[in-house]
This record gives C-alpha cells, structure tokens and sequence, in this order.
C-alpha cells in the first residue's frame, strides 16, 4: 500500500447534502471550489473554448448572396423577417424548420441524456460555461479555493476591496461582452457595433445589452449553483430520462468503502479497508457543493470534476482510477453484488480484488457497445427522420411562389359586351435575393384573356413581370371571359407562373365564377 | 391568542389555527417573495401619485403625468394623421392622373378612397361598388360620363342633376308619353330591345326604327350607341341602368327615371375626391 500521508486532507462539507438537508429558509452557504486538474478538466475548458467561440465569432463571419441580400453569415433579420443561415435563407411561413430544429434539440437531449447522462448541463449548458469563466476569473483574481475563503472571511482591507473591485470589474466586461454578443444576431454586426459605440444604435440595442449584462453577472457571477438547482427544470426532467443504462458520475462504494483516513492503522489491526481515504477532495472541487459518495443527486451536473480529483489521488496512492467514475446504474448494481456477496455481508474489499492485489476480472466496467440499445435507437432514429425530412425539405421547397385571392365582392362584373370579368389578388413570391422576370399564364378557361390593374399591357393569355429580389408582389388582376365562352356558374382553372430562366414554376388553382346559365 | 405553541417535529410556532386537528407553521415567507411585495406597494404608491387615482366629488385626481385615456387616443390619432401627412400633401398637390401613375401613391390613394367610399358611397352604390337597379354598377366598363380617371373625378365632385351645384352633370330625358302613340312606343321598345339582344318582336323592332331615328337618335346615336356629350346612355351593350326587358324599356320611354347623385367636393373636398376618383378607376371598369 502506497503512502496515505502524501494525500492532503481537506476540510469541507457538502453545503447540499442529501443526509442533512438545510432549512428552506437558511440563507446560502458561499461553495468555494477548488480548481480541479486533469482529463474532465480539460475537456471543459475545451468545450468553454469551442462554445464561446462560436458564440462571439459566428456574427462575424461574411458570406456572399449577391447585392441584394446581407452579407452576414448568420442574420436573424426581424424588421424585414428574414432568417439567414450560411446559404439557407428562410421567410417567416417557413418557420417550421425553426420547430424542426427545435424537436431535433428535444430528441437530441433525451439522446444524450439517456446515454451519457446530463452531460449537456455539465459541459455546454451556458450557464454552465458562464459560471466556469466567471469562476475562473475569480480564481485569476483571488486565488483558489482556501485564499478565496480566507479573504471572504478577512475583513473589509483596502487589498480586500481591491480585488473585489477587479473580480466584479471583470465579471461585469464579461456580462457586457456577452449581451454585447447577443445583438449582432439581428443586425450587421460591423455597422451595428459602430453604432452601438457612437451612441446612435437602436434603443432596444441597449437595452438588450442590459438585460443580457444583468441577467449574466447575476446568473452566471451571483447565483451560479442555485440556478442549477433551483429555477432550472432540467433537473427535475432528467429523472425520466435516465436508466439504469445511462452513464451517470458514480462513487464506486463497492470499492472505496469502507473508506478509513488511517488505512495503515487500520490494515495493521485486521480490519478491511476501502480505497477511498476520505480526503473530501471530491467535495472540495464540486462547483454544486455536493458530495458525490452519497449517490446520484438532484443537484448533480455531471461535470466529472470529482473524477479529476479522486483520478489524481488513487495515482498518487499507486490504485487503479475509477473510484469515482462515469458508471451505468446496471454495471454498479453488479459490482456491488459482486462486493457483497449478493448481499449476504457488508462491502468487503477483499472480494473485489484479486489475491494478487488487482482489481478482480468479475467486476463490470462500461463499454461503448452499451450505448446502443432500443431506447436510444429509438430517439436517434426520431431526430435523424426530422433531420432527414428537414434536408428533403430545404433541397427540394420552392424559391417561387404564388398565392391567388379571388374577390368576393363583386364575386364577378357583366361588361359591356356580355362578357364576365372576375377580379383576382394575385402574390408573386421571389423568394431568392434576385430580381426575377416572372411570367404569369392562364391554364384551362377557354377563350379567357386577363388584363393587371396599373400595368400597361395588352391583355392576354399570360404576361411577365418584373418580381424585386426576396419580396412578395401584389397585383390585381382581372380575367375576362367572352358572353359567348362562359360555362357555368363556376369554372376551375389554374394560374401558372414561371421563371423561364431557372424553369422553376408554381401553380394555384383558382375559381372563375359567372351568373351561370338561366 | 394564548401563549405560542412550538410544533414538535418542525420546531417553527404554530399560528393558533387549527382544523380538525391540522395546524398551520408559522413559517416566514421566502424572502424573494416578501421582497417583491415590498416592491409592489412601493409602486402601488408611486402609481397613485404619477397617475389619476383618487375619484373626488365631481372629477379625480390627475395625477403628476397628467395621463387621461382621451388624451392618449387624440395623440394617437394625430400620430396617425402627422404619418400619412405626406401623403396626403402629394395627392393635394398632383392630378389624378399623377396619382395614378405613382405606383406609392396609387396603393394610398387607393386604400384612402375605399375607407372613404364605404362610408359616403356604399347606400347607393353597394359595399362592393356593384350598385343596383337604378344605381351603376362602378365595377364594369359601362360609362354614362366618361370611365377616364379625369372624368369620373368630375362625377364625383360635381354630382349628377345635383341641384346644389352649378357644374353638375345634366342631362334629361323627356317623357315620351304625350309625344308618342303607344304603339310607336311598343314599337320602339322592341327596336330598343333588339339592339341589346333582349329578346323581341322582330316586326316591330322593325317599325320602331324609324321612330327611333326621328326621336331618339340626337341624344342616343343613330345606331344606339349612346352620346356621352349630352348623358346620352349606350343602348346596343349588356348593361342597362333601369331595364332588363321590353315592358321596363316602355316604361321608362314613357316615363323616364333621371337619377340624381350628389356632388361631394363642398362636403368631402378636393383631396378625398381624387382618392375616391383612384379608388372607384382601379376597380377595373377604367378607360
């Protein structure tokens, strides 16, 4: 057995515990977390990278439409309701691939979740990454866990108050950046930013920037894991999310109990000893304030920053790693059975290790494979078919359009001639940022010629028209029918447009009403 | 109220109440929530001071903003009129003929001239501009004055045998029931009929020509076709202000309605009757 003496003890207790739960009414105990190191570690600050890169980058990026379309890569356009996405443009009645994207968020979640547990609060929650970058700046500025807590409790010295002012000064330029961030979704960041510094951006501009400061410095610098724990759904839905299948941080007690500061002692005078040394460093490094060796919690993000700090001390004590670990409900189970016999005695660390002293070949660990099972089938297959049918969708929707408005008042007029007119509204959807010469045709209704209101053109069976890049037009149009020609009370016909350049085409069957026959 | 009873299990005062043997913690109220009550009294108050709040004898308080309900529908109003100010300036300033032109004017003018006609137009005229028997029918190509945007400015404004104002459009048709033998009365009729394809007696439609031609031509047309000069109606086309069939058409031979419409530039002036002239030419009849 190696030296337990190398392994600092650390004098913490869990602020959320399940043995002893806090009053309802007791004020916030403060959570100081330790800066954990290792893989998990860093992974996070990875995804923190990523995350936020992507954040305060994407605004920026150009890409090219043409002259009659913003250049800017991601635009949420609301004044003209336009949502551009690299070299997807949608309009307002093709919302429904913003409901596609937001089921395939659901199913993606329910994916997640029931596979690898919540990594989705443990690593790319914003609040997650916010609080990580707040927490790392105050560790910058105040040092780590023990000088947090010494000046926390240190009374108000000027050195005192000069690092506060830094901290919140630096917290506040986050929360600015931030909201600051946010805004260039909707409008052209470049000019946008030079009019937010000048002072003549919009008023909603600002005021999005304060809320969005407010809401961050407050969320992300003040409240941190009370979000998590108390405004937050998420946590509550999980439960039905997760099985006995889905990876979860796990303390492995089946190995760590029972878990003894004096191990040597201990070992000397007979009695079994676990791996675990109850160094609290788990606890110290817990950005929720939980202690994970008393199982699954509610408050529980899944950020593995315990496993990086129980990993470090089994190296140091010369054990495998593990004693804290991502685990499936139904591996532990077995494990534990494995440990105790099937229950018949309490956990007894000699069942689980080899005579040699390893870890015994009867234990269960995670594979991959242990992933794919119905349930995630199941959700996989349903966010790949809303994907599918979203790709189907964009590669085959159509780029023009036409919507045909009989009135209904006159629902038809007797010309002189005793021919009957019906007046129509006609919308020409362009919906590509170019200007496109549209021609509008008659199909069915015998001997019919149409005629547009405030457009010079003979009348005929089909016109063209000049349709401005990604607009709607609006004409009117009167189709006529000679006496001679009218077949009922009600004739069926269809108004074709068409661009003859790129042979897209769209139909609207319409209705042609007359008198009837008497 | 006795002495205050600590509840065992809890360790928080009791409130005293009891029903049937459940009593109720006294518990504190979440301080979030005890806050926000503070807050909403605080505004409570600032309300009743910056807002009328307080009703007296005969009026109430008004409060430092001096809001009234009346006042914020006048200022919306005049929002809404300073906003189609220009608008409004440019169809004062141009013709009809411009107004009509300008594809952003037309769209204004257009839209102005139908609120205005479903309020002063529609009694006789009908919601859709389709008239009735006696009342034209505006949507189709039939003109008694003129179809020309100018033309029907000109009706609008000045009115038709409008006795209140003197550029009215005049025209009347004597009663021929003194003037004529009721058989060349019939016999016209037909003739008239026939020209319209209304269904009649081809021997006298024949007979009705000539009284047609010493009668009726100088203001309809030596073949019918109407005389827009002197109100002189088409006769030959499908469309008819008062008749459908030969005993109408005597009828109004004998007897003839001469409609009157009102001129409205004195009530509604200059600018909403080039509105309403846009409006009634877009509905297709035009010319």
């Amino acid at each position: 057995m190696a030296n337990v003496q190398e392994v600092e003890t650390l004098d913490v207790e869990a602020v959320n515990s399940a043995r002893v739960r806090q009053p309802l009414y007791a004020g916030r105990k403060k959570i100081f977390p330790k800066r954990a190191k290792g893989r998990f570690r860093s992974f996070k600050w990875l995804v923190m990278l990523v995350t936020l890169g992507i954040y305060y980058v994407t605004p920026w990026l150009r890409w090219d439409r043409g002259p009659f379309a913003p250049d800017q890569a991601v635009l949420v356009d609301l004044a003209n309701r336009r949502f551009y996405f690299l070299f997807i443009e949608i309009w307002p009645q093709e919302f429904y691939y913003i409901a596609g994207l937001l089921v395939m968020a659901g199913f993606g979640l329910f994916l997640v979740t029931s596979s690898v547990g919540r990594a989705w609060c443990g690593y790319t929650c914003p609040q997650t990454v916010w609080v990580d970058l707040f927490l790392a700046i105050e560790n910058r500025i105040e040092g780590d866990r023990n000088a947090r807590i010494r000046l926390d409790q240190a009374p108000w010295t000027a050195r005192k108050i000069l690092l506060r002012t830094v901290k919140h000064a630096l917290w506040l330029v986050v929360a600015v950046a931030t909201g600051g961030a946010w805004i260039f979704y909707f409008a052209d960041a470049p000019s946008l930013l030079g009019d937010l510094v000048s002072g003549t951006a919009a008023p909603v501009a600002y005021m999005t920037v304060a809320v969005l400061t407010t809401t961050t410095y407050v969320l992300g610098g003040l409240m941190r894991e009370q979000v998590c724990t108390y405004m937050c759904p998420w946590p509550r839905i999980q439960a039905a999310m997760l099985d006995e299948h889905s990876l979860t941080v796990t303390y492995n007690d089946w190995r760590g109990e029972p878990r003894s500061r004096h191990a040597k002692k201990a070992l000397a005078a007979g009695q079994p000893v676990g791996d675990c040394v109850d160094c609290n460093a788990c606890v110290a490094v817990c950005p929720m304030g939980i202690d994970i060796r008393e199982g699954q919690q509610l408050e529980c993000i899944t950020c593995a920053l315990c496993i990086d700090a129980c990993d470090n001390v089994m190296d140091t004590l010369g054990r495998e790693r593990g004693l804290i670990s991502y685990t499936t409900l139904a591996d532990y189970n077995a494990n534990m059975a494995v440990a105790t016999a099937g229950g018949a005695q309490p956990i007894t660390p000699a069942l689980v290790r080899t005579p040699a002293g390893g870890l015994s070949d009867r234990l269960k660990h995670f594979r991959i494979t242990d992933i794919v099972r119905l349930r995630t089938m199941i959700y996989f297959a349903a966010w790949s078919l809303v994907g599918l049918a979203m790709v189907y969708g964009l590669l085959t929707r159509d780029r023009l359009r036409v919507n045909v408005l009989h009135d209904r008042n006159p629902q038809f007029v007797r010309l002189a001639d005793g021919s009957i007119r019906n007046g129509y509204t006609v919308k020409i959807l362009n919906m590509v940022p170019e200007p496109r010469t549209i021609v509008v045709s008659i199909q069915g209704l015998t001997g019919a010629t149409m005629s547009v209101g405030g457009l010079d053109q003979p009348e005929g069976r089909s016109f063209a028209v000049e349709v401005e890049p990604d607009r709607l037009k609006t004409m009117r149009i009167f189709i006529r029918q000679p006496a001679g020609h009218v077949a009922g009370a009600s004739e069926r016909f269809d108004l074709l447009v068409e661009d003859k350049s790129s042979f897209e085409s769209d139909l609207y069957e319409a209705t042609f009403e007359s008198p009837g026959k008497k | 109220m006795s002495e205050k009873e600590i509840d065992g299990f809890s360790g928080v005062a009791t409130t005293g109440h009891e029903w049937d043997g459940i009593k109720e913690l006294d518990n504190p109220m979440p301080r979030w929530w005890q806050w926000t009550y503070y807050a909403t009294v605080v505004w409570a108050l600032a309300y009743m001071v910056a807002y009328p709040a307080w009703p007296l004898v005969r009026t109430a308080t008004t409060g430092l903003l001096g809001h009234t309900t009346r006042g914020d529908l006048q200022n919306q109003l005049a929002a809404a009129e300073a906003a189609k100010a220009d608008y409004v300036a440019a169809v004062a300033a141009k013709s009809v003929e411009e107004i009509f032109a300008d594809p952003e004017l037309r769209n204004f003018a257009t839209a102005a001239g139908a609120a205005a006609f479903r309020v002063n137009c529609v009694q006789c005229h009908g919601s859709g501009a389709t008239g009735s028997k006696g009342f034209p029918n505006l949507n189709d190509d039939e003109w008694l004055w003129g179809g020309k945007i100018a033309d029907i400015q000109t009706t609008i404004a000045h009115g038709i045998r409008f006795a209140g104002d003197p550029d009215t459009r005049f025209s009347e048709m004597p009663g021929f029931r003194d003037m004529l033998q009721p058989a060349e009365i019939s016999a016209v009729a037909h003739y008239v009929a026939s020209l319209s394809g209304i269904a009649a007696d081809a021997a006298r439609s024949e007979a009705g020509k000539a009284v047609f031609a010493d009668n009726c031509a100088s203001c309809h047309g030596e073949d019918g076709k109407g005389m827009r000069e002197v109100g002189g109606p088409d006769l030959s086309d499908a469309i008819a202000l008062y008749v459908s069939d030969v005993g109408e058409i005597e009828q109004q031979i004998r007897n003839p309605h001469n409609g009157v419409m009102p001129g409205w530039q004195q009530r509604l002036g200059d600018t909403t009757v080039k509105e309403l002239a846009v409006y009634v030419y877009s509905l297709g009849g035009g010319e």
